[in-house]
């Protein structure tokens, strides 16, 4: 009997081990130490990335000899105050796509938590089996950097003088620049209102701008209010044109009687440089079968663009603006060096839209503009 | 007339219901910061009260027929009562002091740019004051003028009514600064404004190939009157061939603004400036 009381104690305890083993993440961390299929390789070697381990990541690739640890780590982990840089690898899902004898193709879907909110990529790796293990064949790149030179940068800055405390109050103040709405389009989707449009500085000098909507009932009073955030360029050069989008969420436009909308213009110091170049911008289907609109960022000017944040704004046939969308770039912009973007739009927008435009906002460490 | 005055007038009546048989004798015409005397029938002194806008004085009368008032004491314009007890007996006097000659004059010019050629684009009002920082409400002749970069100053009288007055003025048609003066007597003051470019005119591009690299250039970029935009506007250059699409905002400088473009195949070059779009170009890449 006093036998029977032990087994029975020791094997409830080890059961219980067990219990708190797998509670704890013990399957999954032996999933991801092992690689013995695709899925599990890649999962083993985005762990390694997730803990920003570059060493063992890159011992892990199927040719790791030929990877350049530091073009690995920037194409993953981002540098020089990229928007990779502020964020972390919250988690991420593997799935396979295709396996032909001893080659794989693992898709993988990395979720981002950045400084401006998730982000997500998609890629797709190849998988190579060798021996009993599979490993990730990883692309072979060179980190671009551009050349030694010298670039003359002579374009403009504008700097402010106020008025000071000490003035008379008669004294004149320099004006806030004029800026002007000159479209605004009222969308209802599935889960939202929304306000969109664009925004010209007609002024001589930068303006930084701020797009306000508020909806009013029937009865004339507000139902609600919000702003454009970082759905605008904030800040506009002289004639700079600027989509906007403000998000009503929860919202039907059934309920909406009219729309009041606010403009507020503010005189900031501002600079034209640095000018970017926005190349083969084309509509495309992604691989998660989405529209996406897709180009290349060229950045002429000599100093390093840490966030570029991409604002497109799609026009039907009349040249009405029937939706504006944005995406940060997760990659900083070498001068002269071209860096991919995307930005998706809705596939029941995609048919309508028959132009687009593409503006890029620039965040750099020694000045946001 | 403000509550403070009318309190004012209230207390001394009540004060001065048993009034002196002697009455205090002021002159008409009173002017801030000037000296003056306030004569009394009552010859045995007492105490003094002036009472004004800003301020309360008080001090002992001697005997005597004549209180002197230095002009130190009413320096703000507006209703003053003087009063003097003596014993049980109070005498009182209401008395209005006038602002001085204008001597300064605040300017408010609106805006601080303005457009070429917009009538009535400038607004400029002028407020008379006087040494003591006293709102002039009598009538006084202001002096606006207008003097450009480049051509003759324009000038304009305008009466100013209860201390203002106001003038609109037209931008010229040449860029450039434009000082916007008023004076009155001894008073001058002056405001800058910027008369800027409208919008651009005309807008052109054309292609250039510089060492086997593709530019598109403007011609210089001038508003209607011609007058260049000024550095820094924003050019926008669109370009579609079969690689897609390619967009460049490229600021003017030194009146042109230019950018380098990869061209493959033929390809179709847009330009525009805020919402004013310009010419269409058709160009070919060299093979």
């Amino acid at each position: 009997m006093r036998f029977i009381v032990s087994i029975l104690i020791g094997g409830v305890t080890v059961l219980l081990i067990a219990i708190a083993w797998i509670q704890s993440g013990g399957l999954v961390r032996e999933r991801m130490r092992s690689s013995r299929t695709p899925e599990e390789a890649t999962r083993l070697l985005l762990t390694k990335v997730q803990s920003r381990s570059w060493d063992q990541a890159v011992s892990l690739l199927a040719n790791a000899s030929d990877v350049d640890k530091s073009a690995f780590a920037h194409d993953l982990g981002g540098s020089n105050g990229s928007l990779l840089t502020y964020a972390s690898l919250e988690k991420f899902d593997v799935w396979p796509l295709r396996a032909i004898d001893r080659q794989a193709t693992v898709r993988a879907k990395l979720h981002y938590s950045t400084a401006v909110g998730p982000l997500d990529d998609v890629r797709d790796f190849q998988v190579q089996q060798a021996g009993d293990a599979w490993r990730v064949l990883w692309p072979v790149t060179k980190l671009e950097k551009p050349a030694p030179q010298v670039m003359p940068v002579n374009y403009l800055r504008w700097d402010v003088i106020n008025r000071g405390a000490e003035d008379d109050w008669g004294v004149q103040n320099v004006d806030s620049p004029q800026v002007r709405i000159v479209s605004m389009n009222a969308l209802q989707r599935p889960d939202r209102v929304v306000i969109l449009g664009e925004i010209v500085n007609e002024d001589t000098i930068p303006a930084y701008i701020n797009v306000g909507a508020t909806l009013l009932r029937a009865d004339g009073n507000a139902m609600a209010q919000e702003n454009s955030f970082d759905k605008i360029s904030h800040t506009l050069l002289p004639k700079q044109v600027s989509p906007y989008r403000i998000d009503f969420p929860g919202i039907q436009l059934k309920d909406v009687k009219s729309v009041r909308m606010d403009a507020k213009s503010m005189l900031v110091p501002a600079s034209a440089d640095p000018v970017i170049e926005v190349n083969r911008q084309r509509l495309e289907t992604d691989p998660l079968g989405k529209k996406v609109l897709r180009g290349e960022l060229l950045n002429q000017s000599g100093q390093i663009v840490n966030i570029p944040h991409v604002l497109a704004s799609y026009y039907d046939g009349s040249g009405k603006v029937v939706w504006v969308s944005d995406g940060y770039v997760d990659q900083e912009l070498q001068p002269q060096i071209p860096v991919s973007f995307a930005v998706d739009l809705p596939d029941d927008i995609a048919p309508k839209v028959q132009s687009y435009h593409v503006t890029v906002n620039h965040y750099c460490i020694n000045h946001a503009s | 007339m403000s509550i403070r005055a009318l309190l004012t007038i209230f207390v001394v009546a009540m004060i001065s219901r048993p009034l002196l048989a002697a009455d205090l004798q002021v002159p008409a015409n009173v002017v801030a910061g000037d000296d003056f005397t306030i004569t009394s029938s009552n010859r045995e002194g007492g105490t003094f009260y002036l009472i004004g806008p800003s301020q309360v004085g008080k001090r002992n009368a001697v005997s005597g027929s004549e209180i002197n008032i230095p002009g130190d004491e009413i320096k703000n314009s507006g209703l003053y009562t003087a009063l003097l007890c003596s014993g049980g007996d109070c005498a009182s006097a209401t008395f209005y002091v006038k602002p001085a000659a204008p001597a300064k004059l605040s300017l408010l010019v609106h805006p601080s740019r303005v457009r070429v050629a917009e009538p009535n684009a400038i607004t400029a009002v002028a407020l008379v004051f006087d040494r003591f920082h006293n709102l002039v409400t009598e009538p006084a002749q202001v002096e606006f003028q207008a003097i450009p970069g480049e051509g003759q100053a324009i000038s304009q009288s305008r009466a100013a009514s209860n201390g203002i007055a106001w003038i609109r003025l037209t931008s010229g048609k040449k860029e450039g600064p434009v000082k916007v003066g008023a004076s009155v007597g001894p008073a001058k003051e002056l405001r800058v404004v910027r008369q800027v470019a409208s919008d651009a005119c005309n807008l052109r591009i054309k292609p250039e190939w510089s060492s086997g690299k593709f530019y598109v250039s403007t011609d210089p970029v001038r508003d209607c009157s011609g007058n260049p935009v000024p550095d820094g506007t924003v050019i926008s250059f669109t370009k579609t061939d079969r690689t897609g699409k390619t967009t460049v905002d490229a600021p003017v400088k030194r009146g042109i603004a230019r950018v380098q473009m990869p061209i493959d195949g033929s390809a179709r070059i847009l330009v525009a400036s805020g919402v004013v779009t310009g010419n269409e170009l058709n160009v070919t890449g060299k093979q």
